[in-house]
């Protein structure tokens, strides 16, 4: 009897777990002792970490996309067809189009979603870059502007914890090239006390500001926006009025999670260091979906699912886990439009940015076409 | 009669604690109270500068050898 792995989610973590068992799995997928299903809700795979290029012009539209089945190994067995039930019981996940997959063990990667609407006025005053329709609507707005208040305005919980940074300066820098910082005014608001949930980052980031001439406002939580005045207010009670509003709209888990009566808020309890899903031995959770208390970010899901590899694996071949997540995130952070820096840590090392360069920038620029590399399990 | 919402944060990290706060006051009505316990250091400094930013009373705040108890007063 083979054993059934099967996949929910299509993206990054989902990918690189399909493809890295793939490449230690070669004879027992050939064999049929394994089999692999991955139910995905897209034929295209998006590099979402290049949708904070798009509104500045830096990247093609084409370059963010792959097919899907061209990305994964053709082992896996690959269907467009949303979870929309998953029952850990019976260990049943139910589709869209009304089929049913057994497993024997299951990977819950259904990544996290934006809810701009859960914020009035959110969804029609502001733009946003966290997904293509919003970069491109940036691209349109940024391309008007011509100067005045610009307001970013960063909302929790929100994957990608440095893009709200990185856009404020790539912005600095884009106004400036054009002329148009001299009359401009560029505020970051955030909801707690500091720039970051990071506290290394938000000490390195605030003389950033200082030096640049950004504004800040903290303890900023948003309660609403006006579109028709263009203001946007605080549950604090503070109101800025806005030319262009950037927002970070806050973020939850996949409605499929939520449904199923995994998690509240579409975020699963995970443990944090065998990523199972707590109460369970055969499911496994990876990337933005679980509840561990870390940054939701590509590398998260990436150095989640390069353990849950080995783990799987160790579990089919010798049936025994492998090793545990030590919760290591890197992020490279754009400092503006040519320079950059990164931050890494885990569960025992803070992070602590380095001094910005054009070389950490260049091996960004870099990533972003190797990352095809990570996706299909190759580096 | 006032409510109690009692928020158990504890192991969650910053923000977690205080953003857990400000949704559960949303939820309520004026008079009514949070608790929040939470482990994270941040929350001492926070939440209190937070109730203060916000219009809202610190009823009580009491330390534990492994977590914090805070108790807030939505007054607006």
């Amino acid at each position: 009897m083979s054993k059934r792995i099967v996949i929910v989610g299509g993206g990054l973590a989902g990918t690189i777990v399909a493809n890295g068992l793939c490449r230690q799995l070669g004879r027992e997928l050939a064999s049929g002792e394994v089999a692999i299903t991955m139910l995905g809700d897209s034929d295209r795979h998006l590099y979402q970490p290049g949708l904070l290029y798009i509104p500045f012009g830096r990247m093609r539209e084409t370059e963010l996309f792959r097919e899907q089945r061209k990305v994964l190994n053709h082992r896996v067995t690959f269907h467009v067809d949303p979870a929309t039930h998953v029952d850990v019981e019976t260990k049943q996940v139910k589709t869209a189009s009304g089929k049913s997959h057994g497993y024997d063990y299951l990977v819950l990667a259904t990544g996290s979603r934006l809810v701009p609407e859960e914020v009035p006025g959110m969804a029609e005053g502001a733009h946003w870059f966290y997904d293509l329709d919003g970069a491109r609507k940036m691209r349109e707005a940024l391309n008007a502007f011509t100067g005045g208040n610009i307001v970013v305005n960063v909302n929790v919980p929100h994957k990608c914890p440095v893009a709200p940074l990185e856009v404020t300066f790539m912005l600095h820098d884009f106004l400036t090239e054009r002329g148009l910082m001299d009359g401009t005014t560029i505020t970051y608001t955030y909801p707690i006390g500091r720039l970051h949930a990071l506290e290394p980052v938000a000490e390195w980031a605030q003389p950033e500001m200082d030096r640049l001439g950004i504004k800040y406002e903290t303890f900023f939580n948003t309660e609403s926006v006006d579109p028709q005045k263009k203001t946007v207010t605080s549950v604090e009670g503070t109101t800025l009025p806005y030319d262009l509003l950037v927002t970070i709209p806050p973020h939850k888990g996949a409605a499929v999670i939520e449904d199923s009566g995994l998690g509240k808020g579409g975020w699963v309890p995970t443990n944090k260091q065998t990523l199972h899903r707590e109460g369970s031995t055969d499911v496994f959770v990876v990337g933005d979906t679980t509840n561990i208390p870390i940054s939701k970010a590509g590398s998260t899901a990436h150095f989640e699912a390069d353990t849950l590899v080995d783990n799987l694996v160790s579990l089919l071949k010798e049936g025994r886990m492998a090793r545990d997540y030590d919760g290591k995130v890197f992020c490279f952070l754009e400092t503006g439009l040519s320079t950059g820096t990164y931050v890494w840590f885990n569960y025992r090392t803070p992070p602590k940015p380095v001094p910005p360069s054009k070389m950490v920038h260049w091996f960004k620029l870099s990533y972003n076409r190797m990352y095809w590399l990570s996706a299909r399990g190759l580096m | 009669m006032p409510e109690r919402e009692v928020v158990d944060a504890r192991g969650m990290p910053c923000p977690g604690p205080l953003i857990s706060l400000i949704t559960a006051l949303k939820g309520l009505a004026v008079g009514d109270e949070v608790e929040v316990l939470s482990s994270d250091r941040g929350s001492n400094k926070d939440i209190p500068t937070w109730l203060n930013k916000a219009g809202h009373e610190l009823v009580t705040v009491e330390t534990f050898p492994d977590h914090c108890r805070f108790v807030a007063k939505k007054l607006r």
